[in-house]
């Protein structure tokens, strides 16, 4: 198991290094320039274009201002973003949580609804439920986020006002950040009200970013679990006179969620995606729409780093998806 | 169940904190973007001026509220020399800084914070002018203020005075922008001696009407009013900025009581802010120009005749209706009639296709096909480029004229539309910094500007007009410079480098309870006025 981990592990090196040339080459590829679009309207002489070029590294050979970024990231820098010349990585830690906050939140609503959606759906195929789920399965994934985010807040915040508009928490409370998570803070300021508060502003951006992986772990938990329904095993399971509930609970969905946790796992790209147009619309401080923002001003430090930061995590979790097959299939376990 | 009543406890709590406030009162704007940093020299964008400039510091003078005119801020007074050369600033006495957890002043504003201020910028050689990494000062540059000033000495304690290269009217105007908000030098010594230079720009000290308390990034700003302040306090205790970039979520959240002032509605949303009856909308002409530009070096559109003739052909009513919906007023000057020294008595180019057809078959125009540039991003001065350039395509179509419309990625429009020989006409705006007719003219039209790295687009270098320009900007004679830019502007009209196109409409939707609050023609909010009614 160690070893399957170090091997794991190992080959995020190398994967990591193609993405930091990706990365950097990407944001350089994009027409436009960030010393002009600072420049605006105005327009900046030649003269002090060289120069600002000059103090942000941006005259050398591209190759050099890339083994520059790599030995900075040697050392652990990961650079200053031009826009607010602050540290990339402090901007990162500080707007991470938040993400992570509305990324697991959303996958366990996706998870916990999509995944019995999708085996009632399957056990009673062809039913109403059947069609009625699958059908709003396929609505729910071809559905535009920005628009469904900004109906959601007319209907619930808006008409019925059930939800906050936008933001983490009510700006009444106001105590200091320690984990960043805002349902932990609140609970650790003692402030009356404030986790209610927190976790009110959650339920939109939560249940709109989840919208698109909910409607993805349906559908393949429904067709991984028709698959299974028609093996032997099962048939047998069924045979030897086992109660439905057995039969589905020990012997089918057990195998079946092989390929759902798979899924479940690669929503976590998904996720990372829609929380760029998620947290544009309820203004959650979080890194989509920090990428969102220095990608359209061209600050080269922080996409190019953002990014790896991003792909890193993407891919440690995907590692730790990886590891939990062997939790469920022991095959994997004992190979 | 149970998330419905926590809701609801939360709303109940916000509904009573609304009616009845317990402790103090907070005012919530719906700002539309995320500050840069604090620190207001290095920065451009309003956003940032908003959060920094305006709410925590001042100037040596100030922009009267809701207007450009000059009145004394930190300088009580001032005196200019005969030669307009130098500028002695007398400094208000007992003006206090804020102070915060890490620093309490010993002293009270004074002439060395003032130096400081300037010469962190101007000084390479100042421990500040790159205190944190990659930092620039690209408004002290741009408003040439490094070619502009000599020096500058402190006479005494409350006394600075100010030498110029050269007799520049606009000077005063520049001094009351935020980039040269007065910083503590006081404060820098002791971030400096403590390794935190940085902290200048995270945790700012001003002397402004609040003070600066906390910053989640991309969440939320929030200040408190300063007791001390030198002017008159602010009505309300707590300011807080809930930053909200999309504009329908802004409106959403004024809406839902979640805020109380919004700037930027989307002109879609305008009808709908009008008919709430729990929302007031206040609205100025913006100080702003939309306009076209063509390319007066090159062939036809060198010929003031055919440019007029174009001019002739666009139906600027249509495209104002369809592009601002409404929310502007046809422009005739490339100047806003906000500003002084508009020339009221300017005649339009009346719409007239017929007329602009047989202009152009004189001038021996025959089959011309042109481009017309539409610019990929949103600005108040052009809020749908793409469509303008459709009205102008079908417009133009009338009269025989082709259009191709092209466009680029923003930076690469800012560029290329400065290249020297470019096809086409190209549509751009320009908002003011200053509220002086110089920014404005000699930025967009003046000779200087006409090259690479200015922003004269349509490359039009008028000796005549360039000379008056300079006439006026050193001259300190308000009435004569008045005359000086009306004539400049009768020059402008007669040429026709530019078809000017709009000034648009600005609008602050706001809650009902909401009073005093001021609208500035520069697109700054600022909140020392405002106050809740009960």
């Amino acid at each position: 198991m160690l070893r399957f981990i170090l091997s794991k592990l190992l080959y995020l090196i190398p994967t990591m290094l193609g993405i930091t040339l990706v990365a950097f080459s990407f944001i350089r590829l994009l027409p436009g320039d960030p010393v002009l679009l600072m420049a605006g309207e105005r327009g900046v002489s030649p003269e002090r274009y060289a120069e600002i070029s000059a103090q942000l590294g941006y005259d050398k050979p591209l190759w050099q201002q890339y083994f520059t970024y790599l030995g900075d990231l040697m050392h652990g820098d990961l650079g200053h973003s031009i826009v607010t010349k602050k540290p990339v990585l402090a901007e990162f830690l500080a707007l991470f949580p938040a993400t992570v906050e509305l990324a697991i939140v959303a996958i366990i609503i996706a998870t916990v609804i999509g995944v019995p959606v999708g085996v009632i759906a399957a056990i009673k195929r062809g039913s109403w439920f059947d069609q009625i789920s699958m059908t709003g399965a396929l609505i729910g994934f071809s559905m535009p986020i920005f628009w469904w985010g900004l109906l959601l807040i007319i209907f619930f915040s808006g008409i019925l006002q059930w939800t906050p508009v936008s933001g983490r928490i009510s700006l009444m409370y106001f105590f200091p950040q320690v984990t960043g998570f805002m349902l932990i803070d609140s609970l650790i300021s003692g402030q009356k009200g404030a986790f209610g508060s927190a976790l009110s502003h959650l339920i939109l951006p939560s249940i709109v970013l989840a919208t698109i992986p909910l409607a993805v772990i349906a559908r393949q938990t429904r067709s991984a679990m028709l698959e299974v329904m028609g093996e032997d095993y099962v048939r047998t399971a069924k045979a030897k006179g086992l109660s439905l509930g057995r039969v589905i609970g020990v012997h089918a969905l057990r195998n079946a969620m092989i390929p759902v946790i798979t899924t479940i796992g690669l929503q976590i790209g998904v996720l990372m995606a829609g929380a760029i147009l998620t947290e544009t619309i309820f203004s959650w401080p979080g890194i989509g729409k920090w990428m969102i923002d220095s990608i359209s001003r061209r600050d080269y430090p922080v996409v190019q780093s953002g990014l790896l930061l991003i792909a890193g995590i993407v891919m440690i979790v995907n590692l730790l998806v990886d590891l939990t097959y062997g939790l469920i299939n022991p095959r994997i376990r004992h190979k | 169940m149970s998330i419905f009543s926590t809701r609801f406890l939360a709303a109940s709590a916000l509904a009573l904190m609304a009616a009845a406030p317990l402790h103090a009162k907070t005012f919530v704007y719906c700002s539309e973007g995320s500050p840069e940093g604090f620190d207001p020299a290095p920065y451009t964008s309003g956003t940032t001026f908003d959060a920094s400039g305006h709410a925590i510091y001042n100037r040596l003078v100030q922009f009267k509220p809701g207007s450009t005119e000059i009145e004394p801020a930190l300088a009580e007074s001032w005196d200019v020399s005969e030669d307009g050369l130098t500028y002695t600033f007398h400094l208000r006495k007992g003006v206090k800084f804020h102070s915060n957890d890490k620093f309490t002043p010993s002293r009270d504003f004074n002439a060395d914070d003032v130096i400081f201020t300037f010469n962190r910028q101007a000084k390479a050689d100042d421990p500040w002018h790159a205190y944190i990494a990659g930092v620039t000062y690209e408004y002290y540059s741009s408003m040439e203020m490094d070619k502009l000033i000599k020096s500058i000495e402190k006479v005494d304690d409350n006394t600075v005075k100010f030498t110029l290269n050269s007799p520049e009217a606009p000077f005063l105007a520049n001094v009351a922008m935020p980039f040269v908000s007065v910083v503590s030098k006081e404060y820098a010594d002791t971030l400096q001696a403590a390794g935190t230079m940085e902290d200048l720009n995270n945790a700012p000290i001003g002397t402004g009407p609040f003070k600066f308390v906390a910053y989640q990034k991309d969440a939320v700003i929030r200040y408190q009013k300063n007791a001390d302040y030198w002017g008159e306090a602010p009505k309300i205790d707590d300011l807080v900025f809930a930053i909200t970039p999309d504009a329908s979520v802004r409106l959403q959240k004024l809406k839902a009581g979640e805020c109380h002032l919004m700037p930027y509605p989307a002109p879609a949303d305008l009808a709908d802010i009008k008919a709430d009856t729990n929302l007031k909308l206040d609205e100025q002409a913006g100080l702003n120009v939309g306009y076209l530009a063509y390319n007066t070096t090159v062939a036809p559109f060198d010929k003031p005749e055919v440019r007029k003739a174009l001019n002739m052909a666009m139906d600027k009513k249509a495209l104002i209706d369809a592009v601002y919906q409404g929310n502007a007023e046809v422009a005739k000057n490339p100047i806003p009639p906000t500003m002084w020294s508009y020339s009221a008595a300017t005649e339009d180019e009346k719409y007239d296709p017929e007329a602009a057809k047989k202009m152009l078959e004189d001038a021996g125009v025959k089959d011309l096909s042109m481009e017309v540039w539409a610019m990929p991003v949103q600005r108040p001065y052009m809020p749908n480029a793409r469509r303008a350039a459709e009205i102008i395509q079908s417009d133009f179509a009338k009269v025989g004229v082709k259009v191709e419309i092209v466009s680029y990625e923003w930076g690469e429009y800012l560029k290329k539309s400065m290249e020297a020989g470019r096809k086409g006409a190209v549509i751009l705006g320009w908002t003011g910094d200053n509220g002086d007719p110089d920014n404005f003219l000699s930025v967009l039209l003046s000779c200087a500007a006409a090259k690479e790295g200015g922003a004269n687009r349509a490359f039009w270098c008028n000796e005549e007009f360039s000379a008056l320009l300079a006439k006026a900007k050193a001259s300190s004679n308000h009435e004569e410079r008045v005359k000086l830019y009306e004539e400049a502007q009768a020059i402008f009209k007669d040429q026709a480098p530019w078809a000017t196109l709009a000034h648009s409409t600005q609008y602050v939707p706001m809650a009902k309870n909401v009073t005093g609050f001021v609208q500035s023609p520069l697109g700054d909010y600022t909140f020392e006025t405002v106050d809740l009614a009960e």
